[in-house]
């Protein structure tokens, strides 16, 4: 809605907005208070002319003063939340549409054949309810050491079975579709009521599963050597030992393994003491790497401007600790 | 099987989970306003003075968040569970860092995914408490706002129209169809001074007496006022906004019926002309035997009067 007035603001009636963008602020307002001063004066402009608009619509009069009846707003607005869908029909719905049934209203209250009075039609004292029958006749299909009693309680249980099978078929279907009703939610990606978003149950990935069942065949008093294996199940992943022993027997061919396994514990334990033992691999790899880095540096160095960048600190060489 | 779907246990829990499902015709938007690690004095004025102006509709964190990061990829799923929670879909995120002072970043969501967000810097603020003015004139809450946006840049900058359209969201609070003209009594008044800033008052309106049936409108300020520069701002992905901006549909006026009191519902058929005389004939066979019956039966019939009149000369 524009407004042909000497203001000329655009006017949205519904959000009570007024917008006027032809406006140019005098060219840097020397103080605050000036500027303040305009827009307010500006404002009151803007205002008045919301306001004139408004008071033209009819107003209803009510006790606590004139209602009127605003225009939808002309500026439109994102939504909060996707529009909703309607939910697919269930399968008896599908069925009763097809066959042409419609729905009956049922009453309160039904009079019951077997007490002979009025009773409500489900709940607390209801119509038909098995408590109230005290014998059953005995057909001639009936076979001899069958509770009947027992029966019905079994065909009623079958009953709701079924029925609660049927109604998640239908909410599963809905879910497909995307219409699943607001107050159920999905347990996997539901929200836990308090809680923070650790707790979220985290969906295990194979390979985690794989692992954990490998670990859990072997934890047994034999490592698992001697139970059955289950049909489909795999060998685990990281079978046997875990240590190194030396062999009890040195046979001729091989070296001093033992004397060899003392030197090295003992050379570290030195090393931890001394300040002169140097890991020689180690200082070598160090070299290299200072060596690769710096030429590196000097190939980009060469490439970009010759800015001068300060120059790092030179490492210090420290005594290698076999840590 | 069971296990796979979650149902509320108890009637006051469903109803509250019924509330938070999505509408037909949308009531007001909800609005989280939280903050990050660190936070300065008048940042903490702001948030509050914010939490104050919507209060029935609003939710105030207290506690210091880290790991949200609006303009990052990762860092917005903190702001999205939150949203979740509290059933908010606008944002109100203040952090303050040596870079970016007194930041305060304005979001919405769609269906509690981020959808745009515009990060603005506090200056020149001064906070409700300072205005001095008559208590009487004091807006109450809740109360519909009027809005004025003043200034060209508004059009002509890209990122003060998104905010202009953030501000607009942010506080115009429900939309109603009946408004009562006595309770209006407050106005957001935006001035464009720069094309990177917005200068933000609010203000108490006084309807005074004039010769004519409208109302003088008078301004008193009220409210905090400050300076929002924007710093940075995110557009909604264009899919997304499409899907955001439909509305509900309405519902298509059937043509054609019309109601009588006494027949009830009624509506024309219109038939084509038919044109019987350019129309073949059927093979109506009974039909067409009778005609070769009738046909032969009249020629016999002639004929023997043509005979007839010759023997009886």
């Amino acid at each position: 809605m524009t407004d042909g007035d000497a203001a000329s603001c655009e006017l949205d009636l519904g959000n009570l907005m007024a917008y006027d963008p032809s406006h140019h602020l005098a060219a840097t307002p020397s103080s605050r208070e000036e500027l303040r001063e305009e827009c307010l004066r500006k404002a009151t402009e803007l205002a008045q002319a919301v306001a004139d608009a408004l008071f033209a619509l009819p107003p209803n009069e009510d006790r606590d003063g004139p209602i009127v009846r605003l225009p939808p707003p002309t500026t439109r607005l994102p939504r909060e939340k996707h529009l909703p869908k309607p939910n697919p029909p269930t399968k008896w719905e599908q069925f009763a549409k097809m066959k042409g049934i419609t729905k009956r209203k049922k009453n309160k209250r039904e009079w019951d054949e077997q007490t002979q009075s009025w009773k409500r039609t489900y709940g607390y004292d209801r119509v038909n309810d098995d408590k109230d029958i005290p014998i059953i006749e005995a057909k001639a299909t009936d076979e001899p050491g069958v509770d009947p009693f027992a029966q019905r309680r079994d065909d009623k249980k079958k009953r709701v079975e079924k029925q609660e099978k049927n109604r998640l078929e239908n909410l599963k279907r809905a879910a497909k579709v995307g219409a699943l009703p607001s107050h159920i939610q999905l347990a996997a990606t539901a929200l836990p009521i308090t809680g923070t978003k650790a707790d979220l149950p985290k969906k295990s990935r194979k390979e985690d599963l794989e692992d954990v069942a490998g670990m859990a065949s072997s934890a047994t008093a034999s490592g698992g050597k001697f139970d059955e294996k289950l049909p489909g199940e795999k060998p685990p992943k990281h079978p046997g030992k875990h240590r190194k022993f030396l062999p009890v027997v040195e046979g001729k061919g091989m070296g001093n393994l033992e004397k060899q396994q003392n030197d090295k514990i003992l050379n570290s334990l030195l090393a931890k003491s001394s300040e002169e033992q140097i890991d020689v691999g180690k200082a070598i790899t160090m070299y290299k790497v200072k060596k690769e880095k710096q030429r590196r540096k000097d190939k980009d160095m060469s490439s970009k401007s010759n800015k001068l960048k300060p120059q790092k600190k030179p490492h210090k060489k420290s005594s290698k600790k076999n840590d | 099987m069971v296990a796979a779907i979650r149902v509320p246990k108890s009637r006051r829990a469903k109803r509250e989970l019924l509330k938070h499902a999505p509408k037909l015709v949308e009531t007001g938007k909800k609005t989280l306003i939280l903050h990050g690690t660190k936070t300065s004095a008048v940042l903490n004025s702001v948030l509050s003075d914010i939490y104050h102006l919507k209060r029935d509709n609003a939710v105030k964190y207290t506690k210091k968040n880290d790991k949200i990061r609006p303009f990052e990829s990762g860092g917005e799923s903190s702001l999205e569970f939150f949203s979740l929670k509290t059933d908010c879909s606008l944002i109100v995120y203040g952090s303050h860092s040596k870079k970016r002072l007194n930041n305060l970043v304005l979001g919405r969501t769609y269906d509690h995914h981020i959808y745009d967000l515009v990060e603005v810097g506090i200056e020149n603020y001064k906070s409700m408490e300072s205005f001095v003015y008559d208590k009487k004139l004091a807006p109450k809450l809740g109360s519909k706002p009027f809005f004025a946006f003043i200034g060209e840049h508004f059009e002509s900058a890209e990122e003060l129209k998104h905010l202009k359209e953030v501000l607009l969201d942010l506080f115009r609070g429900e939309v109603v169809e009946n408004l009562n003209l006595a309770g209006v009594d407050r106005i957001y008044v935006c001035t464009a001074i720069s094309p990177t800033t917005v200068y933000m008052m609010h203000c108490a309106v006084r309807l005074k007496r004039s010769g004519t049936s409208i109302p003088r409108m008078e301004l008193v300020e009220v409210g905090p006022s400050m300076d929002l520069v924007v710093r940075r701002h995110r557009l909604p992905v264009e899919s997304l906004k499409k899907e955001a901006m439909k509305t509900a549909e309405h519902s298509k006026k059937m043509k054609n019926v019309t109601k009588d009191p006494v027949h009830g519902k009624l509506g024309k058929v219109y038939m084509p002309d038919q044109e019987v005389g350019k129309m073949t004939l059927s093979n109506d066979v009974k039909g067409l035997k009778r005609e070769r019956r009738e046909a032969k039966k009249n020629k016999e019939h002639s004929k023997k009067q043509k005979v007839n009149p010759s023997s009886e000369s």
